[in-house]
């Protein structure tokens, strides 16, 4: 674990890897729920990152500092049960055919294996209700487009990297497209709801063939 | 009778900001709110709103509102004035940094400021359109929140505020200075870029035209990836507002309200908290230089 500056008022603590990151991010939000963080705003989990924002003079960043000291990040985490969605896809995605090929598959088995996966959300962000989804088969587990597409739209079913992923509304990006949501899928980001997002670390995922929709 | 401004002329971009949504960064919600925040502040201060209370973001003015009921108004941000036009009186021409009285049908307008981009205009009561995640702010990132002012908007206000307006105390013009020097805390991974600190220190960037509430392109010396790092792709990350991303053509883009909560660019440094309005306000061409420092994180 590496603490590095973010500005005088946030830390960017440096991780190995995912795991290590559900340990470092979840013991702090469970404090922040729990009341014994004041003054800390925002916790960010990311692939290899947490970052941890307070307006102020130090002091808030502080009590993290010392709760970092505490965490096992040696232990496997305590993923957060967070229940299971199930997402209906209909997969006809651009990018089908370059997966399957990449994978050295046929599309229908780029479809067995993505609808077999249960997958689990690691954390949130690059948009509202966006998740980045760990679990993957290792075969589908490929690089970014070269080029971003300007447009991609809502419900797109994507894949990049070591993440699957669905966009919650209309946005540029570079993921691999393999399928889209059907319309009754349910809402991934209602800002009347609570939570917001459907999709908050812990929750298993799985995606379900919804044929030619 | 309803308390309303109604929009009769609309000039570059006017959007409702508050304080913004802080605290969704992790479920990819952007803190939007006022780039110029301590502008915004004091104008709601000016009419005697609480602090989280909603107002406009006028860019490059234009703007004009008929109020339907009698309020008290204040325009923040760059010196300059505002007109109020009263039917059979005639225009008057007001100093902004103070508040302003308009009765049921006057209109007020915002002329384009003469140096600085953005103005505040505050109006007693406060903007109650409905929030968003605890925000009445606009988000241009992610479209939450209201959307751009458009001729023929109602905006629908609070009831005027308890306390009476008042223009006590400092009163502070935002500043846009031709050339700008600021704080820039080094990290998280100033590691990324090549002699990061002696060379943030001896440039000189010139604001691209591109600008925008998410972030703001500077034009200058390229930043070049340290030699270690080069083709290493960073994993994204979290990011702040003030952020200095160096992507790989090495021109940096610093980042305001509406930016993104996570960035696959190295941040090199964080610019200081307290001078990030200046960004809000620095015109396209404008100068900045910077004053980077190093220190260690926070907290410790």
């Amino acid at each position: 674990m590496e603490v590095r500056p973010a500005g005088p008022e946030a830390l960017l603590v440096d991780l190995d890897g995912l795991d290590q990151v559900a340990a470092v991010g979840s013991a702090l939000r469970h404090a922040l729920d729990r009341g014994r963080l004041p003054g800390i705003v925002d916790v960010v989990p990311a692939a290899r990152t947490v970052l941890v924002t307070a307006p102020g003079d130090g002091a808030a960043l502080r009590a993290v500092r010392t709760l970092l000291d505490d965490v096992d990040t040696t232990a496997v985490p305590d993923r957060d049960d967070a229940g299971t969605v199930e997402l209906p896809v209909v997969y006809d995605g651009e990018d089908l055919p370059l997966v399957a090929r990449d994978a050295g598959w046929s599309a229908a088995e780029v479809v067995t294996a993505h609808t077999g996966a249960s997958l689990t959300v690691a954390f949130g962000g690059f948009a509202p209700g966006f998740a980045y989804l760990t679990g993957l088969p290792e075969p589908l587990q490929q690089p970014r487009l070269d080029t971003p597409r300007a447009r991609i739209p809502a419900g797109s079913v994507g894949v990049a990297g070591e993440f699957g992923g669905v966009y919650p509304r209309t946005s540029p990006g570079g993921w691999r497209l393999i399928g889209r949501l059907t319309d009754d899928a349910p809402t991934l980001f209602d800002p009347d709801r609570d939570p917001p997002a459907l999709l908050v670390p812990g929750t298993t995922v799985r995606f379900r063939d919804a044929g030619s929709a | 009778m309803t308390r309303e401004l109604v929009v009769t002329e609309v000039g570059p971009q006017a959007l409702v900001v508050d304080r913004g949504r802080p605290g969704w960064a992790h479920i990819g919600v952007p803190p939007a709110g006022a780039v110029d925040g301590p502008a915004h502040a004091l104008a709601q201060r000016l009419v005697g709103n609480p602090a989280d209370a909603a107002g406009l973001e006028v860019l490059l003015g234009g703007l004009a509102l008929r109020a339907t009921a009698a309020t008290t108004v204040a325009l923040t941000g760059p010196p300059g004035g505002l007109w109020r036009h009263r039917v059979g009186a005639p225009d008057r021409a007001l100093a902004s940094h103070q508040p302003v009285h308009l009765l049921a049908g006057d209109v007020v307008t915002v002329p384009p400021p003469s140096t600085g981009l953005r103005g505040y205009l505050a109006v007693g009561g406060g903007i109650t359109v409905d929030p968003v995640l605890g925000s009445r702010s606009a988000d241009t990132l992610s479209g939450l929140g209201p959307p751009a002012l458009e001729v023929g908007t109602r905006l629908p206000l609070g009831p005027p505020p308890p306390v009476p307006p008042v223009g006590t105390g400092a009163i502070g013009v935002s500043v846009a200075p031709d050339a700008a020097v600021l704080r820039l805390h080094l990290g998280p991974r100033a590691d990324w870029v090549d002699g990061a600190a002696e060379r943030l220190r001896a440039g000189t960037w010139t604001v691209a035209p591109t600008g925008d509430r998410v972030g703001v392109r500077l034009e200058g010396p390229p930043l070049a990836r340290a030699a270690e790092r080069r083709g290493v792709e960073l994993r994204s990350e979290g990011l702040v507002g003030g952020a200095v991303q160096v992507p790989p053509d090495g021109q940096p883009v610093v980042f305001l309200a509406d930016h993104p909560t996570t960035g696959g660019y190295p941040v090199v440094g964080v610019v200081d908290p307290a001078e990030l309005a200046v960004f809000a306000q620095l015109r396209p061409g404008s100068s900045v230089r910077f004053s980077p420092v190093v220190g260690s994180p926070p907290g410790t």
